[in-house]
């Protein structure tokens, strides 16, 4: 029975190998901090040298995406089961299933209408 | 062979969970809870929860750590990490550690005294966990918590919505 998921571990060890094999390829092809010029490493002319080291700015955008994603992730999940008893469970499950859909199709047309799914607002 | 990967699987549970409460980088953390997550996807796995291990993977090691990343993300773009906070122990931290560790020590040695209680059902006679179960279950004798859960996902919505568009 477990050499059924063999595919699956293979699939996992060759995603691994892709992660690893970018980030590898990355830190070899791109040159190290030490090696690029002063000049380069410096504030442009006139201006200040930081004292404490800031971060890149991160848009509250990404929390928004990840978020909604996440919701309608789960949202999403809940159609496998549905999906495979749909024959058996008939006109019972299309009506429940339609429910569970109409009560989150209300909070989808109210993240459209607030241009949640807009990126420049 | 099952035994050998359930032990594989845990033991990777087990440091990956370490590595989370212990690695100074939050980013660290989150990539060793998807590990850790995937192990237990491997553990749901070897007790015949097909689709409870496929969903801990897609929902938790997949849409769950991609938010973690992003407010981990978030929360150091203004900032380094923390320096002042690591290194001290809250005040009682290690007494009640050792209680909580000890009441979970307590319940592994009980589970493995009685062994009836945790024993993964045969492979051959139960479909306990596969998805026309869950599906039958969840459509039928948990329909009330279902339909709500879409209610709790609405709010989560609006929610969001709110917070992240009110200036």
């Amino acid at each position: 029975m477990l050499t059924l998921y063999l595919p699956i571990v293979i699939y996992f060890t060759i995603s691994l190998l892709v992660c690893f094999g970018i980030m590898g390829a990355s830190r070899v092809i791109g040159r190290p901090k030490r090696q690029q010029s002063v000049a380069k490493l410096q504030p442009y002319e006139s201006g200040i040298v930081p004292e404490v080291q800031l971060g890149p700015k991160f848009s509250i955008k990404f929390y928004l995406v990840a978020m909604l994603f996440l919701i309608f992730d789960v949202e999403a999940v809940s159609f496998y089961p549905w999906a495979v008893l749909m024959r058996q469970l008939r006109l019972y499950g299309l009506a429940e299933m339609g429910l569970f859909i109409l009560v989150l199709g209300i909070g989808y047309a109210y993240v459209w209408k607030r241009g949640g799914f807009q990126w420049d607002r | 062979m099952a035994n050998l990967i359930a032990i594989l699987a845990g033991v990777l549970c087990l440091f990956m969970g370490v590595v989370v409460i212990s690695a100074k980088n939050p980013m660290h953390a989150v990539i060793a809870l998807v590990a850790n997550f995937v192990g237990l996807g491997v553990l749901f796995l070897l007790l015949h929860a097909e689709f409870l291990a496929v969903i801990e993977v897609i929902v938790y090691a997949g849409a769950v750590m991609v938010l973690f990343l992003f407010v981990v993300a978030l929360l150091m773009a203004g900032t380094r990490a923390p320096q002042e906070s690591r290194g001290k122990n809250l005040p009682g931290q290690v007494p009640l550690a050792l209680a909580v560790t000890g009441v979970f020590a307590a319940l592994v040695v009980f589970a493995l005294a009685v062994r009836t209680v945790l024993v993964a059902p045969p492979p051959s006679t139960t479909d306990f966990g596969s998805i026309t179960n869950f599906g039958r279950a969840l459509f039928t004798t948990y329909l009330l918590p279902f339909e709500l859960t879409a209610l709790v996902l609405l709010a989560a919505v609006i929610g969001v919505v709110f917070l992240a568009r009110e200036r």
